[in-house]
């Protein structure tokens, strides 16, 4: 482990450029572009390739221009594939044959030599299928950042800039014209139209015509759009848009909408009619339409899902199979014998987890034996609140986390240090040092407590290492360690028998929003400004897989409770679940009008709960893909959302100050799960927050930014006091 | 939500000057319009940009406001080194500057001398983070405890009880609720909630900490022991839990003031009387609900016939003037159209004054009652009866001897009468005051009314001289008074103790009865005598001015500290050094604490020790401070 610090490029490192297609080394802000740029396209490819769309003449351009750029790089393994993928004769770019230093296998998203052992033997037969992975690193380096007007291209058709207006205005009035049903859908087309006829507008250097433009239909746009009109509106030079990831994005990703048969057809006609060639090219270029056969929606039905950068999921983005039933609990002397398999659950060795350990197997003992113990919740029974306020922190508390046992506390800490108190009786030790241990008596039966040192015995430990606010902490199930995430970068690995740090795991390169280890261990997840989620691996100092397809920050990572997935939220207003195993998106809900912040998974593993600035929870059901509830009652951002123990009850904590308990049970009764639902993902949501809502408890002055149940369903908050 | 904001665009833009402002500290001159235009609005781009990054710092951090640091964490993402050192003590470091037709806003940076900083004792370390558990709920409920906010704020108190049928907002409704399920968990909420919101009803269950708080308290605030009871009627007046106890708080004082009179016990009369202002002072209380009971009971207090053994010796008076200025602040608070507080208050008062066979104690209560109520109700009621019962007076006073009581009770109605009618008279009635017209007009009272009056006027006339230099400084562009001031000066500067906390006259013990009494202490740099100065600004502001018709309200105002600065030397001495002027109104017990220059208003009364304490709010005058050299 001590290799880590180390950074030696090496073979695996090698390998891994090809994700992100830059070198390594000297320039690394260039590289970190680089990998920002992919991350979007690399999404797409993945979710169900979009690019295939676009005209094929361009498209040998744009891959022409790759393989050159493949090539400058000396990634001759990358280009030999992209050859062959695309079917371009070998002396398109006379490119030498085979030099190649292997299969391309080795070129699938994020994967790591690893240095042995069951998972990397396991992780390693996904690399295998290599095909569906490839074609993403290479359209990123396609959109890379040196030229940007790659990216913009499309942008130079000259409509007359003049008669925009008029087009736009045009269209309007038709929608507006058109039967009651087919408005509300029709509708959908303005916000991306209205923001790609602006961008065209400023791209083509008619400043004021765009300036006019904003103006005179800005104030029709959905007001969840505000935060990206702002945006848009400072922005009003072409020189703006290099190195405006936000536009980047929206061009090069296709905004989604989900439009019924009858009200495209209207549409598709009207324009047709009107020869309005300029908004029809745009809804060809740069609109994916996912048209559906049926009723058209409701404008509530439509508000419920939209919200997000680059608009709603695509229905067949949600349609791969997730295993979200529990893995089955390894047989313990005392547990319940052979529990039938749940049909939903992956594979028990699906994702390799760590042998459990005999101190595992105790704690399991003891978490059974609590769980006895533990109270059954409901509407009439709610639980108990202890709140942990952090007392002097001078607004400087950024995270908290408690360890599953409710015996450890950690804060994160905006002056870069993380503290960790215990809450019980029992104080932090560190072990004694190496020349004392030397003298202990190995044979005697309480060798464990001897290693421990008496006299560094305290209730708080200070972590230092960080460089900049700690903004993610994660205790391992275990209690042996502690991960920290931080605005330096890094991800921080400490042991909490020695209270020092063990790995610094570099990669993020940009804060390091969040992280949480895997319920099993050993695994760990982390997102960050640079829009993409890694999983690593507490003993490899690469990340084994890297789930690039956000738009903008991934903001919270949250595992799933069978470690098979993982659900990140992000600002670009969308939430994610990935495959661990293929490192596939299978999930993308939106719906929220803000930036997540929160994150929770049912017990059961069928539901996830999300909680935003824009101070709503929603419920998910991940099997089906489908919202299926909508908690209103903060009023502001919400930061900590978690179930209870049986996942009757939903609690979630909030920068206004309260803590608020929810009927999960209820929520997740009510819904209704006909077929039709199921497979238009047309969601009616009826308002029954305040039905669902169980209480409402306000602190004195202390937005609420942890929850915890413990084992016996006691509720613990937590907070900095804000006077 | 954000449903209700619609997008404010933003097209501010950093102005064009600014670019050539900094272009020129950076060393370019003649920079051409069209590069200004164009680098401000890249500059106004990036700035937006780095906002929008900052915000996300901001949101990590779950602050609600942002900081520097989040701004320089946004710099680092860009790849921009931050701005090192920014720190200031100040909210807007800038400072501003004009000159040649520019206007400038720039960075104050002083040179800073190594040895002070080194030599300077190092701050005392701040406090370190720690760890408190406690209880947020208990099985749905929420504790009343200090770590906890009130139950019901205010603002909902005030809501139920003045609009009862108002649909209770969602937040509240639930707090409702959930003190509902504590006693009636059984029934399912979810299931008898129809169409039909009921108002949730209100229990007035009381935990066991909460019973023995009351027991604690009710017997600390009528037990022997003073210090008890001030600590009692601190926890009254402060604590935000009280909410649950204010009926049996209300009931407490109801039903002693009802045995206390019958018994004649001042004493306890004067404590539940405390306890009444006490609860009126706690902010986290709306007593709207309990005024049924509390009214009646300051009421007797003011009124009643009889409040103590022997009314010839015990000061009852002071009883009735507290009980009528708690009165009138109830007045003031919850009078509203349809409870008509003040009229029904006003009507019993005036109803019993008029009545002759009304006891002179009575009538003093009565008198008080009304007086406290404010100037416009002396003026209307109480002005046109001084000539009756002056007579009244005279009759008691210089007629044949009844009763020793009947005389003290006059001689108290009377002194009454002359200090709340004086200052009223003073403020309605030409100058000048003779002592026939007086006589004339109020009859018996007449001749001392007027001196009186005379006397008011002359405390009038001495703020007005202190609050002329304010608005003269501000009106006139060329204050003409200032004239007289000029004298050598050197500048100092006079500190108050910034801990300053003085005892308020007005909230005061039965023991004191007198209006607010405010004290003026003028304090200059002067070096000179300044009682000199004030005696010619006192006669030029006799004139007819509109800085003379200000006195009066500067007078019913308490202004706690008011620093004047008057532009030095406009237009007569070019560069004169400021001089400072604090004035601190405060009572005459403290004003032996302060030397300087004072010259000291006369008031009425010396404040008691046992009344609240008032901290002295250190607002400047937005007038000194507003004001620039002409």
């Amino acid at each position: 482990m001590a290799a880590v610090q180390g950074g030696q490029v090496d073979a695996v490192e090698e390998k891994d450029i090809k994700t992100e297609p830059s070198n390594d080394g000297g320039g690394n802000n260039n590289a970190n572009d680089g990998r920002l740029l992919s991350t979007s396209p690399g999404s797409s490819s993945s979710t169900g390739s979009i690019k295939s769309a676009a005209g094929p003449p361009e498209d040998q351009q744009t891959l022409l221009a790759v393989l050159q750029f493949l090539r400058k790089n000396k990634l001759t393994e990358s280009v030999e594939i992209l050859r062959r993928e695309a079917g371009l004769p070998e002396d398109s770019l006379e490119l030498k044959g085979g030099d190649s230093s292997g299969s391309g296998s080795g070129a699938a998203a994020g994967s790591v030599e690893l240095a042995g052992g069951d998972a990397s033997s396991l992780l390693s037969r996904v690399t295998s299928s290599a095909s569906t992975v490839a074609p993403a690193p290479t359209k990123a380096a396609g959109e890379d950042q040196p030229d940007v007007n790659v990216v913009l291209s499309a942008y130079s058709q000259q409509g007359d800039p003049p008669l925009y207006q008029v087009y736009y205005s045009g269209l309007k009035k038709f929608i507006e014209s058109v039967l009651d049903c087919h408005r509300a859908e029709l509708s959908q087309v303005f916000y991306p139209l209205f923001v790609h006829m602006y961008l065209e507008l400023v791209y083509n250097n008619h400043e004021s015509e765009a300036k006019a433009f904003f103006e005179k239909f800005s104030g029709d746009q959905e007001c969840y759009y505000e935060d990206d009109l702002r945006i848009l509106s400072s922005l009003s030079k072409r020189e703006h848009m290099r190195g405006n990831e936000t536009l980047l994005d929206f061009r090069t990703s296709k905004f989604v909408l989900r439009i019924s048969r009858d009200s495209y057809q209207l549409l598709k006609r009207h324009l047709q009619e009107r020869q309005n060639n300029q908004i029809w090219n745009i809804i060809q270029e740069h609109l994916y339409i996912d048209i559906f056969d049926g009723m058209p929606r409701s404008k509530s039905q439509i508000d419920a899902m939209s919200g997000s950068l680059a608009g709603e999921g695509k229905r067949e983005a949600n349609k791969a199979k997730v295993y979200y039933g529990l893995l089955k609990e390894p047989e313990i002397d005392m547990g319940s014998k052979s529990k039938k398999q749940d049909p939903n659950a992956p594979a028990q060795t699906r994702i390799p987890l760590p042998e459990l350990k005999d101190s595992d197997k105790l704690d399991k003992i003891m978490y059974m034996k609590e769980a006895t113990k533990r109270i059954r919740l409901g509407p009439e029974i709610l639980p108990s609140i202890c709140f942990y306020t952090f007392l002097n922190a001078y607004q400087g508390l950024t995270a908290v986390d408690f360890t599953d046992d409710s015996s450890l506390i950690a804060g994160g800490f905006a002056d870069s240090t993380v503290r960790v108190w215990s809450v019980t009786p029992k104080k932090l030790r560190k072990v004694k040092s190496a020349a004392d241990l030397n003298l202990i008596d190995k044979e005697s039966d309480d060798v464990l407590e001897r290693i421990m040192d008496e006299k560094t015995a305290s209730e708080l430990k200070i972590l230092y290492g960080h460089s900049g606010p700690v903004y993610g902490i994660s205790f391992s199930p275990d209690r042996n360690y502690l991960l920290s995430s931080s605005e330096d970068g890094t991800v921080r690995l400490w042991s909490l028998q020695t209270f020092t740090c063990l790995v610094g795991y570099k990669g993020h390169n940009y804060p390091v929003w969040d992280t949480q280890f895997s319920p099993h261990g050993y695994y760990f997840i982390s997102g960050g400004h640079d829009r993409v989620a890694r999983l690593w691996a507490t003993d490899h100092y690469q990340p084994l897989r890297i789930f690039s397809g956000h738009l903008a920050d991934v903001t919270c990572t949250r595992f799933h409770p069978n470690s098979n997935y993982v659900a990140t939220g992000s600002s670009d207003r969308t939430i994610r679940v990935w495959d661990v195993l293929t490192g596939n998106c299978v999930r993308i809900f939106t719906g929220h009008k803000g930036p997540i912040h929160s994150l929770a998974f049912s017990p059961n593993g069928k539901f996830l709960a999300s909680g935003a600035t824009d101070s709503r929870v929603l419920l998910w059901d991940i099997g089906h893909g489908l919202m299926i509830g909508e908690l209103k009652g903060h009023t502001d951002t919400v930061y900590s959302l978690r179930f209870s123990r049986d996942g009757e009850i939903l609690a979630s904590g909030s920068m206004d100050n309260t803590v608020r308990l929810w009927n999960a049970t209820k929520a997740f009764d009510d819904l209704e799960t006909d077929d039709f639902t199921a497979a238009t993902g047309h969601v009616h949501l009826h308002d029954n927050s305040q039905e669902l809502l169980l209480g409402a408890y306000t602190s004195k002055s202390t937005p609420v930014i942890h929850l915890h149940f413990t084992r016996r369903n006691l509720l613990l908050a937590a907070g900095g006091y804000n006077p | 939500m954000a449903e209700e904001r619609r997008p404010k665009q933003c097209t501010v833009t950093v102005p064009t000057e600014s670019m050539k402002a900094m272009a020129e500290s950076v060393g370019v001159g003649q920079l051409q319009e069209e590069s200004c235009a164009a680098l401000s609005e890249e500059v106004s781009y990036r700035i937006k940009e780095i906002a929008q990054d900052a915000l996300k710092f901001m949101h990590h951090g779950k602050r609600r406001k942002l900081t520097t640091s989040d701004i320089d964490n946004a710099l680092k993402l860009k790849n921009v080194e931050p701005l090192y050192g920014f720190q200031t003590q100040e909210f807007i470091p800038f400072r501003f500057a004009s000159g040649g037709g520019r206007e400038l806003h720039f960075y104050e940076e002083k040179e800073v001398d190594l040895s002070d900083i080194i030599n300077t004792p190092l701050p005392r370390v701040p406090l370190d983070v720690s760890l408190k558990a406690h209880w947020l709920s208990i099985e749905g409920v929420q504790p009343s405890i200090p770590e906890n906010p009130p139950p019901a704020p205010k603002e909902q108190q005030k809501v139920e009880s003045t609009e009862p049928l108002k649909v209770v907002k969602p937040g509240q409704e639930e707090e409702g609720m959930i003190h509902g399920k504590g006693m009636t968990a059984a029934d399912g909420k979810g299931k008898d909630k129809g169409l039909i919101r009921l108002k949730p009803r209100s229990t007035h269950e009381l935990s066991v900490e909460q019973q023995l708080y009351y027991k604690e308290i009710t017997e600390a605030c009528v037990g022997s022991c003073e210090a008890k009871r001030a600590e009692a009627l601190q926890s009254i007046a402060t604590d935000p839990g009280l909410y649950q106890m204010l009926p049996r708080f209300s009931t407490f004082i109801s039903e002693g003031v009802r045995v206390n009179v019958v018994q004649n016990n001042l004493a306890l009369l004067i404590y539940l009387m405390r306890m009444v202002k006490a609860l009126m002072d706690n902010p986290t209380l709306y007593l709207e609900k309990y005024l049924h009971e509390l009214i009646p009971a300051v009421v007797t207090c003011i009124v009643s016939k009889q409040l103590c053994l022997r009314p010839d010796v015990d000061n009852h008076w002071a009883l009735r003037d507290f009980a009528a200025r708690l009165m009138a602040q109830s007045c003031k608070t919850f009078s509203t159209t349809t409870n008509n507080i003040q009229s029904r208050i006003t009507k019993t008062f005036t109803k019993s004054w008029l009545d002759d066979k009304t006891q002179w104690t009575t009538r003093y209560g009565c008198i008080a009652g009304l007086a406290e109520l404010g100037p416009d109700v002396i003026k209307t009621l109480i002005l046109p009866r001084l000539t009756v019962e002056g007579a009244r007076i005279k009759s008691v006073m210089e007629g044949p001897v009844v009763s020793n009581i009947d005389k003290i009770g006059a001689d108290h109605v009377q002194s009454l009468l002359l200090k709340h009618c004086a200052s009223v008279i003073a403020k309605i009635r030409p100058q000048p005051d003779s002592v026939e017209q007086y006589r004339t007009d109020y009859g018996y009272l007449g001749p001392m009314l007027c001196s009186h009056v005379m006397k008011a006027r002359t405390q009038a006339a001495l703020q007005a001289q202190q609050v002329n230099r304010t608005t003269l400084t501000i009106t006139q562009p060329r204050p003409t008074l200032t004239v007289s001031q000029s004298g050598p000066r050197t500048p100092s500067i006079i500190k108050v103790p910034s801990s300053l906390t003085l005892m308020s006259p007005r909230p005061g013990t039965p023991s004191q009865p007198s209006p607010p009494a405010t004290k003026y202490i003028v304090m200059t740099t002067s070096a000179g005598s300044s009682s000199n100065q004030q005696v010619i600004t006192l006669n030029s502001s006799q004139s007819p001015s509109p800085v003379t018709s200000t006195v009066p309200s500067a007078m019913s105002t308490l202004q706690p500290l008011v620093k004047l600065e008057p532009g030095g030397g406009s237009g007569l001495t070019g560069t004169r050094p400021m001089q400072k002027y604090i004035v601190v109104s405060l009572p005459s017990s403290a004003s032996s604490s302060l030397e300087a220059k004072s010259s000291v208003l006369p008031t009425s009364i010396s404040s008691n020790p046992l009344e609240a304490v008032m901290k002295l709010d250190r607002s400047e005058s937005p007038g000194a401070s507003t004001q620039s050299p002409h």
